[in-house]
């Protein structure tokens, strides 16, 4: 799995100036992904899975502060000028956002803002880039694709809109898909659908794969590692299996545990995490999850835990507290 | 239990303290200047100055001395007199006209806004209408008809500023109506005009506000110009802009007789507007957004 | 009972059903076509039920929530709240109806006034129905506001953009609560909120229908939370009910190919369980142009020329579990 690594984001931090003083948004991180994998980032609003993104595609609001490196494909992306970067976007490394109302451009037709990527990037004429547009509709489910390249993205509903974005972002072949809560704003059966579709066009490039998400069912079945995010830092990382099955941050077991699982019987109480996520411009001198960790120690408050590993090198994780989960016994 | 909300501190405490940051100087200057105005139009009679209808044929177009700071007019009437009893009229005719717009047209928008349907036809027609006579000439039909005085203008100023605030308020409670705690205030079974009074009111009068000091500024200079031509307040009550048209015949001889009225104007109109845009910035309710 | 209740409009009757909708018809139109949000839809809440309606977006489970407490006027039909018929009802009589129905929102934020005072708000309803005591009035406010689990010395003076999402819906339910209603719908009441925030408010309404004998009406989308707080579930697909049945049945062998399909679509959180491959099924078609006959079977791998000729009325096919198919699935 770590044999052919594509992105590598090293201590990467991103700090916000606002009027209530210094936000951390992203607070040292580090992941990797591998060429043709797909890396699950789960969090809540505000965990700086969002900011993440966009450090990665260098995309940041003008005020914020980026330091560390993003090694995507050998080269550095915090050291490459701008003119490398646009190069870069949309060619090689590309983004479908949650909403695609706000995404795509509400006064162009589909069409354009197909054939528009297709050209600046692989230098197509008129025809092979209607021809390839045309191929790409089709290729992502959307029925009739000839008439849809005159239609504007509101005469579409939000599933086919979402598609559109897709083949855009497929458009020219990139080596990784960064996906930002791509099904968060649609129903669930066309949720489904969407995933299914990002993972059959995966399987099809050999393309690697950032899925950004607040549900850990989501990430369940379609990754094959997931980061856990809260409050700016990875506080577990791991193999989706273990993760699942052997995690060791107390977040990630109360962030499940608190999901309502369609095969619990109703009126069953859940097991609620009391309190809030933490105030991000008043960062704790402790770890962030201490006011709400069930296990906290005097310790837990004081210090912050590195992230170091667990029985494998994979499986990392950020607390003093871990849960000793035996293989088998039920989350 | 687990239910208790007991981390409640933290949030509240971050409440932006910071909002003095945006008043830079300039915005304080623009209050001093304001309050100045309105000080001395307040006091004119107390202050030590003499009448500005007193006429000193000797010193005619004087230069600033220590009996005229200002210098005297064409007639030997004292500058700084005259300037501060015209700051009187034009305020007058400035913050009146405007309160009347306001008043009238901001109860109109939010009636039509929240009511919507053939109401807000007839409303939103009848402003149109309103709007598309060239304003000066229906000033001036009018007060040919009614005659000129103080009065008569601030009333003909006042119902020209109607259509504007209508459609500010008109817009702001269209936008609020869909909002859910409007809804949710019709679902306690409140009555029509609480839900205006209560709910809707308090969130539009503060962009109805600061459109207001925009009007203010707005209708100085319009009365300015209509004084400027002779058909604003009648002589011998004088204001800047009749000031500034007196002065046009002393252009080559004393300019300032024509630039301290103006200067006077512009400074204050200068004033309104800073205020109104920043009031207008600084009333967004933050949700809390970073 | 802590907060004494107000006298309303009738003592309330037992042992009938304490709402039932018959026939609820809501169309509106866009320009110049017609919406047909909901057509046709007839239901029942016992008291002390929480009866939970899922579909998607479009459905037009949102318009029927509002259709019942007369927000937004239905078309035709007609809806009886303890025996009294709410379409026919007008101005003051209405208004003091509302005192017995309320409503939670999806948008807890959106759903305060941003200028008004915490204290303000969670008291409109009581000045609205007449308490003109302001002691009594804050008694009463102080009261629910600890019941939602917020300290009323800590919120009571402050404006709604000071607080989270979560804190928010506490004390929209605290409003809604504050007359003693005897029924609340919720409308998408968690949907806006994060995962873990979810939980809470969830228990809290659990507790809150336990505290106040409250019965509900709950709208949402996600099955799954449904299902946690239900005693019996309707699924809803543009405008018309496609199965009513007692949760845990409805979820464990459900009759209609819909529910199914929701059921299918849920992420499961366990990487065991490989997400089944969909079948390109389509996009739900629009409310202005239905389909005719079952509004389902342009998506239906059963359906066939009866589909779409005949509409599928609700029977039963279980003890207390009615579907509305020509080809249920039991």
């Amino acid at each position: 799995m770590t044999g052919n690594i594509l992105l590598s984001v090293e201590d990467v931090v991103v700090d916000l100036p606002t009027p209530r003083g210094n936000l951390r948004a992203v607070d040292r991180v580090n992941l990797t992904v591998g060429a043709g994998q797909t890396l699950g980032v789960v969090g809540e609003s505000g965990c700086g899975k969002t900011m993440l993104s966009r450090a990665i595609l260098q995309l940041l609001p003008k005020k914020a502060k980026l330091s560390g490196r993003v090694m995507f494909d050998g080269q550095d992306l915090l050291q490459l000028s701008r003119e490398k970067l646009r190069k870069l976007r949309g060619r090689s490394l590309a983004v479908v956002f949650q909403d695609p109302m706000t995404s795509l451009n509400p006064v162009l037709t589909i069409g354009t803002q197909l054939i528009e990527t297709l050209q600046e990037h692989l230098e197509l004429d008129d025809a092979s880039a209607k021809k390839r547009s045309i191929e790409l509709l089709a290729a992502v489910g959307i029925p009739a694709p000839e008439q849809r390249l005159s239609q504007y993205p509101h005469q579409l509903s939000g599933g086919m809109r979402q598609r559109v974005a897709i083949a855009i972002a497929l458009s020219c072949e990139p080596k990784l898909l960064i996906a930002d809560e791509p099904t968060t704003a649609l129903d669930v059966t066309i949720q489904a659908q969407i995933l299914d579709l990002l993972a059959r066009e995966q399987r099809r490039r050999h393309m690697a794969m950032i899925l950004i998400t607040h549900d850990l069912g989501v990430v369940a079945g379609r990754t094959d590692e997931v980061a856990v995010m809260y409050a700016g830092r990875v506080v577990e990382r791991a193999p989706t299996p273990a993760l699942f099955k052997k995690m060791r941050m107390p977040y990630t077991e109360a962030l499940l545990a608190a999901l309502p699982r369609i095969d619990a019987a109703p009126h069953t109480p859940l097991p609620a995490i009391s309190g809030r996520p933490p105030d991000p411009t008043r960062p704790l001198q402790g770890c962030s999850f201490s006011p709400r960790c069930r296990y906290a120690v005097a310790r837990c408050h004081a210090e912050k835990p590195a992230l170091t590993e667990a029985e494998s090198r994979e499986h990392q994780f950020a607390c003093f507290h871990p849960i000793e989960i035996h293989a088998g016994a039920g989350a | 239990m687990a239910t208790l909300e007991l981390t409640l501190d933290e949030g509240l405490q971050a409440r932006p303290l910071k909002r003095g940051r945006r008043l830079g100087p300039l915005f304080w200057a623009a209050i001093g200047w304001m309050v100045l105005v309105f000080a001395v139009a307040i006091f004119a009679d107390f202050l030590p100055l003499p009448s500005p209808t007193d006429m000193d044929m000797l010193e005619r177009r004087a230069a600033f001395s220590a009996a005229h700071w200002l210098g005297t007019d064409g007639l030997g009437r004292d500058e700084l007199s005259r300037l501060i009893h015209g700051a009187r009229i034009s305020l007058v005719v400035g913050l009146c006209a405007p309160v009347i717009g306001l008043v009238i047209g901001g109860a109109l928008g939010m009636l039509a806004g929240y009511f919507g349907g053939r109401f807000e036809t007839i409303v939103a027609g009848s402003m149109d209408v309103l709007l598309a006579f060239p304003p000066l000439i229906l000033v001036l039909a009018v007060i040919a008809f009614v005659g000129q005085s103080i009065f008569n203008l601030t009333l003909i100023l006042g119902a020209l500023s109607i259509p504007a605030s209508m459609r500010v308020a008109r817009a702001a409670t269209l936008t609020l109506s869909r909002r859910e705690f409007v809804i949710a205030a019709q679902a306690l079974g409140a009555s029509h005009a609480r839900i205006l009074l209560r709910e809707l009111l308090p969130n539009v009068i503060l962009p109805l506000f600061a459109f207001f000091l925009l009007g203010v500024a707005v209708i100085i200079v319009v009365e300015g110009a209509l004084s400027f031509l002779g058909l604003g307040v009648p002589p011998p009550i004088s204001s800047w802009g009749s000031m500034i048209g007196e002065g046009r015949e002393s252009l080559d001889v004393a300019p300032r007789l024509a630039f301290l009225p103006a200067a006077a104007m512009f400074l204050t109109v200068l004033s309104f507007n800073l205020v109104g845009d920043t009031l207008r910035a600084l009333t967004d309710p933050r949700q809390g957004a970073l | 009972m802590m907060l004494q209740a107000l006298p309303s409009a009738l003592p309330p009757a037992s042992g009938d059903p304490l709402l039932e909708v018959s026939d609820l018809v809501v169309e509106y139109p866009v320009g110049a076509k017609i919406v047909h949000a909901v057509s046709g839809v007839s239901l029942q809440i016992a008291r002390g039920e929480t009866l939970g309606l899922v579909g998607e977006s479009g459905c037009g489970k949102s318009t029927l929530g509002r259709a019942v407490l007369q927000l937004r006027r239905p078309t035709s039909g007609q809806v009886l709240f303890d025996g009294q018929d709410l379409t026919a009802m007008q101005g003051d009589a209405l208004r003091l109806m509302r005192r017995r129905v309320q409503l939670i929102f999806q948008d807890p934020i959106a759903s305060l006034n941003p200028r008004r005072k915490i204290g303000d708000i969670v008291a409109e309803p009581l000045v609205i129905s007449g308490v003109k005591d302001p002691a009594k009035r804050e008694e009463l406010v102080y009261e629910v506001l600890s019941a939602v689990g917020l300290d009323p010395n800590l919120v009571v003076g402050r404006l709604p953009h000071e607080f989270s999402g979560g804190q928010c819906q506490r004390i929209c339910i605290a409003r809604a609560l504050i007359l003693n209603p005897e029924f609340i719908v919720c409308d998408e009441p968690v949907s806006a909120l994060d995962v873990s925030i979810r939980a809470q408010i969830l228990n809290l309404l659990e507790e809150m229908k336990a505290r106040f004998g409250l019965t509900l009406l709950f709208i949402a989308h996600d099955l799954a939370v449904v299902k946690a707080v239900s005693d019996r579930v309707a699924v809803m697909y543009l405008g018309r009910l496609c199965e009513v049945g007692p949760s845990e049945q409805l979820f464990a062998s459900p009759a209609h190919p819909y529910t199914e399909l929701l059921i299918e679509a849920i992420p499961v959180p366990d990487p065991d369980v490989r997400p089944a491959e969909t079948v390109p099924v389509g996009e739900p078609p629009s409310p202005i142009a239905p389909p005719s006959g079952c509004r389902f079977r342009t998506r239906c791998p059963r359906a066939d020329q009866r589909c779409s000729d005949e509409i599928p009325e609700l029977r039963a096919v279980a003890p207390g579990q009615f579907v509305a198919c020509h080809h249920p699935l039991i």
